[in-house]
């Protein structure tokens, strides 16, 4: 059996250019009994992100005495994949959650609330490909719109290869049949790489420019965090804010 | 000296404010000469200084804020109290009841768990843990009203200059309101019609903390909706 082709005359399935993101939409503050929040599209990914805190920590045990813990809790809705899945933790939620958070610690100033904890609840709504990228783009919406001080916004997108070709953005199919796989966070004003993996396999030469089209990504990805962090204070029409 | 922005120009974290002999103000932090911000808000340039009035913050607890919160839990000799602090506020029972801890006092008797308190921050330790106290005028367990949460930071616009901003909507809706600075409000009217109207306008001031002239559009707007209330 002949594998699927995943390019078709310069097109991926779904239409896309090879450096071109799906389509994204960001909506911070969509929870009302949550500190912050962020709801967040990017092709068929729907995620929604809770932040609570800096708050006191339970269990006490826990707590660091010189600074606050970032508490992640990467899940997936039983709906959110086809088969159906179970809502109980699996080892990959375990270790998403893990990953989103170091990919969100640098950019907080966590020492400067000991012994609290900051949780962030990554809800996955509905799934398809690239979902860690997505997730930690919007949980960093939500931190922001939790007013959490950060050194950064966080954007993260993955690049990929596949068919031979390196490309952007992967989504669900594409990272199942593809060839690799290499999702990136960055914090671009402060020109850093949180998150960084890889699976598949890559030549250097192609690790090169798929890491500089993920980068690319991120910062497509980052002007469209602080697009939608800015337009619930900025409505179109009514001007810029004061004087 | 380079500024990369106007004043109060809306800034997210991470962006690039200033550069050289500036001071780092609130919401911001110095990294290799540059300043950036920490938190959305409005940038303000003041004399060497650059801060950010944040749109959004959770609340930093300071000395002598009023702050209204509920009793989560109770110890020997004191309650602990969520305010929204990174910690639980601490009240202890003689800054409660203005006399010293006794074995045989029944506490759930003076603050159960789940009374709402409005209190005054009298004290931080040294980790930062709040101390409350409930004596004063106005301070003490919160019998009927409705709480109303928001942004810390904003608390200050919702009072106003001199209190222009509480004053106003205090004398157009007669309803009673509390401020907490940790940004639960507690709003209390005998006009329950009133009451909506107050966590409205509540809600406007909210989403309007950042523009100008926003005294008289809410003075507008409560005109406006009490015309409506008329009609109907």
């Amino acid at each position: 059996m002949s594998k699927k082709k995943l390019i078709v005359k310069g097109v991926r399935l779904d239409g896309r250019k090879w450096n071109e993101l799906r389509p994204i939409k960001i909506e911070g503050g969509v929870l009302p009994n949550a500190d912050g929040s962020a709801y967040l599209e990017q092709g068929r990914n729907r995620i929604i992100v809770g932040v609570f805190g800096p708050r006191e920590l339970h269990p006490k045990h826990l707590a660091k005495p010189h600074k606050a813990v970032l508490r992640c809790r990467y899940h997936m809705a039983p709906f959110s994949v086809d088969p159906r899945r179970s809502p109980a933790p699996s080892r990959r939620d375990t270790e998403l959650s893990m990953v989103i958070r170091n990919a969100l610690e640098p950019a907080l100033f966590l020492e400067r609330y000991p012994r609290a904890s900051i949780d962030v609840f990554v809800e996955i709504l509905q799934a398809d490909g690239s979902t860690r990228c997505a997730s930690i783009t919007a949980a960093s919406v939500a931190l922001v719109d939790a007013g959490i001080p950060m050194r950064d916004l966080v954007a993260a997108c993955s690049a990929g290869k596949i068919d031979s070709e390196v490309v952007l953005d992967l989504n669900d199919i594409e990272d199942k049949e593809g060839e690799a796989d290499l999702p990136v966070a960055y914090m671009p004003k402060l020109g850093k790489v949180t998150l960084l993996q890889m699976d598949g396999m890559l030549s250097p030469e192609e690790f090169d420019k798929a890491l500089n089209l993920a980068l690319e990504g991120c910062n497509k990805i980052y002007e469209l965090q602080r697009e939608a962090l800015k337009s619930r204070y900025v409505k179109q029409g009514e001007g810029r804010s004061a004087e | 000296m380079p500024q990369y922005f106007k004043n109060r120009d809306l800034v997210v974290p991470g962006d690039i404010l200033a550069e050289g002999r500036f001071r780092a103000g609130e919401n911001t932090y110095r990294l290799g000469g540059k300043i950036y911000a920490t938190r959305i808000g409005l940038v303000e340039y003041g004399r060497g200084v650059v801060s950010v009035i944040a749109l959004r913050s959770n609340y930093e607890p300071r000395i002598g804020d009023t702050v209204v919160g509920a009793v989560v839990d109770i110890d020997l000799g004191s309650w602990r109290v969520d305010v929204g602090a990174p910690a639980l506020a601490i009240l202890n029972v003689p800054d409660a009841i203005g006399e010293s801890f006794k074995q045989e006092m029944a506490l759930p008797e003076i603050f159960d768990i789940g009374d709402v308190v409005v209190a005054r921050v009298v004290k931080l330790n040294r980790d930062g843990t709040p101390i409350l106290s409930t004596l004063g005028p106005g301070l003490g367990r919160v019998e009927e009203g409705r709480l109303v949460r928001m942004t810390p930071t904003k608390i200050p616009r919702l009072i106003g200059k001199k209190g222009s901003m509480v004053n106003m909507i205090l004398k157009e809706t007669g309803c009673q309101i509390v401020i907490g600075q940790n940004g639960v409000i507690l709003v209390n009217c005998r006009d329950k019609e009133m009451e909506d109207l107050v966590v409205q306008v509540l809600e406007k001031i909210e989403n309007e903390a950042h523009t100008t002239g926003l005294t008289n559009r809410i003075y507008g707007f409560i005109r406006e909706m009490k015309e409506k209330g008329r009609d109907e």
